[in-house]
């Protein structure tokens, strides 16, 4: 059963392993995954510290009811004080990794202290050893799950490692698995590179008991067909999320040459039908996922022949496309190998590389701030390639571009670049224009992680629902059908919020949830999966309470380590100065409004029952069992 | 029988776990009578599972008679009274069908669900689909057709 599933808390200073049960108390808390992770840090990271010190935390976990039957189990999370913003640093990835992992007997693993040389783990049916991991170090994150499978002489083991990016410490790397899956944001692979974490290798043949396996069954079938019955699951199954882009895109809701342009002109150069003639090869999915929203890609012809990978998203349209304006679909797919590779944050590099071509337009930084790269937008996708390494190694201007975008601006010592810069909490903007979109503006300028979209995007809020439709579906109104007013969107964020969190507890994928169908598996599907297979029994009035306790958990954790309240719940400059450009009529010349926009976040605070100024209050934690936090410290 | 279209097989690994939770209750891949055999830098999956031979190499080489052809069902079927667990099935089968379960200790193969396989209910693809066996080559026969538009213009014949 899932509920036997260990913790191990591996103390990389001093080489040594110790396992527990997770008790049932916390996972009624928490469920699992990001949820206990979060419990982890807020208990186990030294407040104040440094997050590139030994006395950050990392966490690596599998959800509640990873590897089980429930459909889509396969999400993995990873969790440290983020180098990148001082706060939550989470991420989380699909794949192989987390049900093997629960194969192997263990649904988390912490990593404290830092070794003295390159290490990796290696967890297998109950076993966790601390392995020599120097002849790996500078391999690059394919080679590295290669050599690790070759040396331990199985071809079903999965890992999970960093690439170069990490071991030069860019603020933003990532951690990855498989082909293609990557917990990207929030630089949680710059913290596996600060304590000398390779990877970690998993392999397990161990039972997870479904306490009642025909009720098991009959919930996974009730909650695939319910998926399956959505439009959306067909689009994510042919498409995969680059659905979004054309309708997105001719709406104005993207963001092209950093922040100057919301619609692509060229932008035929860079569909998804263009993709699916010349480059796609077929679709993969997760573990026990019924959608199967990945591509798999090859390059047949030209100098790049041969190429091949899974993806690309969405995100790589436009984090390696349209915001640095390379509209060539050649380039986006070299460069997202290239990324892969290298295993860094494509989203932060984008944002800050764009960044860095504005600013070269506009003359407030020259060939000098560079070191002789000309960053004419123009030449951007000869210089992809170029930059992206340059990044992973830190080399000359990659360095500093390296650094993320506090940091970045800091050694730069540039006042007036400042407002070019897109980011919230120290986080990167990704690729979209929220300007005319009040919802996801406030999901943004809220979101625990800094700048992003999947701590609490209400993506539906842009189909024109009937209110009675989003009134049921957000529990209460009043609703507005309209994505640009702003009646209703606090009530949309919170929702959703709890719904991502609790959806990264359990293990399972936000595509099956309220995130892009009204009509997808939720609350009920969840409690239902949950009893059948552990017997833990929860309304999903109590399964909202815990995506509330985890979400004012990582509130508090983020007050606690960087002070963030209300006036860092905020919008950059540009959303409130400069009138959107293009697009639709509907959205051209919208731009956001203070006023309103300051009410509707005295909304959200209220709704969470937090203080005006963004704090749980003391009533709020007691509701949730958060007053003795942290409770522990181990 | 258990028809496999490889090209529709996204590598999920469903079949696996909800095989080991309907015959153990639990999920385990390495307990279940499916697996999807991948390379998965290469991008190619292939469910593999008894083959249910008419002429089973592994009744043949069961020296205890524990294997059976059952014709109802059109599957081969164990008689665990009087496997004595040698293993010699799990060698001579050409396919890697027979499998042997580590907890349970018995060598384990297919056995179509009685009749519902949990396996094809699940693909959503429909890579696994279970069909009459005599029926099967109209399936295959339907499956290529659909992809003959495709295949004519590739190869310039019309």
């Amino acid at each position: 059963m899932p509920l036997t599933r260990k913790i191990a808390y591996v103390d990389l200073s001093a080489g040594r392993v110790d396992r527990a049960l997770i008790p049932e108390r916390l996972r009624r808390l928490y469920l699992g995954g990001r949820g206990i992770d979060m419990h982890l840090l807020y208990n186990h990271v030294k407040p104040g510290c440094d997050p590139l010190s030994p006395e950050n935390v990392v966490t690596v976990s599998a959800g509640l009811l990873g590897g089980t039957v429930a459909p889509a189990a396969a999400r993995c999370h990873s969790g440290a004080k983020s180098p990148l913003t001082n706060g939550v640093g989470s991420c989380n990835m699909g794949g192989f990794f987390a049900p093997e992992l629960t194969f192997a007997g263990f649904h988390h693993l912490l990593f404290k202290g830092k070794s003295e040389m390159p290490v990796y783990l290696w967890v297998h049916d109950g076993e966790v050893e601390i392995r020599d991991a120097r002849h790996l170090w500078g391999q690059d994150s394919f080679e590295t799950q290669k050599l690790i499978r070759q040396e331990l002489g199985d071809e079903e083991i999965k890992v999970m490692c960093v690439g170069p990016a990490a071991e030069n410490l860019v603020r933003y790397a990532n951690v990855r698995t498989g082909l293609k899956n990557t917990g990207g944001r929030s630089g949680v692979g710059c913290v596996w590179g600060s304590k000398n974490l390779k990877a970690i290798a998993v392999r397990g043949t161990m039972d997870v008991k479904n306490l009642y396996p025909r009720e098991a069954l009959d919930s996974a079938e009730k909650w695939q067909k319910k998926m399956m019955n959505t439009k959306v699951a067909q689009a994510l199954g042919y498409d995969g999320t680059m659905f979004i882009w054309n309708v997105t895109n001719t709406t104005g809701l993207l963001r092209y040459r950093n922040f100057q342009y919301n619609k692509l002109e060229d932008w035929e150069s860079l569909t998804i039908e263009r993709f699916h003639e010349k480059y796609h090869v077929g679709v993969t999915g997760c573990f026990g996922c019924p959608v199967h929203c990945r591509h798999q890609w090859q390059i047949k012809d030209g100098p790049l022949a041969g190429l091949s990978g899974e993806g690309p998203e969405y995100n790589t349209q436009m984090c390696l496309g349209g915001i640095l304006n390379i509209t060539n679909w050649e380039s986006v797919l070299h460069g997202s190998h290239l990324v892969d590779k290298y295993g860094f944050d494509m989203a932060e590099f984008s944002n800050i590389t764009a960044w860095a071509f504005e600013l070269y337009e506009r003359g407030i930084i020259d060939e000098k701030d560079t070191g002789g790269l000309k960053l004419e937008w123009a030449n951007s996708d000869q210089l992809l390639p170029v930059l992206l390494e340059m990044v992973a190694y830190r080399k000359g201007f990659g360095d500093l571009l390296a650094e993320g975008p506090i940091r970045a601006l800091k050694r730069l010592g540039k006042p007036e670049a400042e407002y070019y810069l897109l980011h919230i909490k120290g986080l990167g903007n990704m690729l979209s224009d929220e300007r005319a979109t009040p919802a996801l503006a406030l999901g943004i300028a809220t979101s625990t992680r800094g700048c992003d979209h999947l701590r609490s995007r209400p993506a539906i809020d842009l189909y024109h629902l009937p209110e009675k439709v989003l009134e049921e579906v957000f529990d209460g109104g009043p609703m507005s059908s309209d994505f640009r007013s702003f009646v209703g969107k606090a009530r949309e964020v919170w929702m959703m919020e709890r719904v991502f969190a609790t959806v990264d507890s359990i293990g399972t994928c936000k595509f099956q949830t309220i995130f892009f169908s009204p009509h997808a598996p939720g609350w009920k599907e969840w409690s239902e999966m949950i009893y059948s297979v552990t017997g833990m029994k929860f309304t999903p009035e109590e399964l909202k309470d815990v995506g509330e306790r985890i979400y004012t958990l990582e509130r508090m954790f983020n007050y606690r380590e960087a002070g963030y309240d209300r006036k860092d719940d905020r919008l950059p400059e540009r959303y409130f100065a400069e009138a959107v450009p293009g697009g639709l009529p509907v959205v051209k010349g919208t731009r956001m409004d203070r006023k309103k926009w300051n009410k509707m976040l005295d909304e959200y605070y209220e709704l969470h029952g937090w203080d005006n100024n963004g704090l749980p209050t003391e009533e709020a934690l007691r509701k949730l069992g958060l007053e003795k936090e942290p409770s522990h410290v181990l | 029988m258990l028809l496999i279209d490889q090209e529709k097989c996204t590598g999920c690994r469903t079949c696996e776990v909800v095989c080991s939770a309907i015959h153990e209750g639990a999920s385990n891949p390495a307990r279940s009578r499916i697996h999807v055999v991948k390379w998965e830098w290469d991008g190619f999956m292939m469910p593999f599972s008894c083959q249910q031979c008419q002429d089973a190499p592994c009744v043949v080489a069961c020296p205890f008679k524990a294997l059976s052809r059952d014709e109802e069902f059109g599957r081969v079927v164990h008689n665990y009274d009087r496997c004595i667990g040698c293993r010699l099935c799990v060698t001579v089968c050409p396919f890697g069908g027979m499998g042997y379960d580590s907890v349970s200790k018995k060598v384990i193969n297919c056995d179509f669900c009685d009749g519902n396989p949990a396996c094809a209910r699940f693909c959503s693809t429909q890579a696994i689909k279970f069909v009459d066996a005599s029926k099967a080559n109209m399936e295959k026969k339907r499956i290529v057709a659909e992809s003959l538009p495709e295949r004519m213009k590739k190869f310039k014949i019309c």
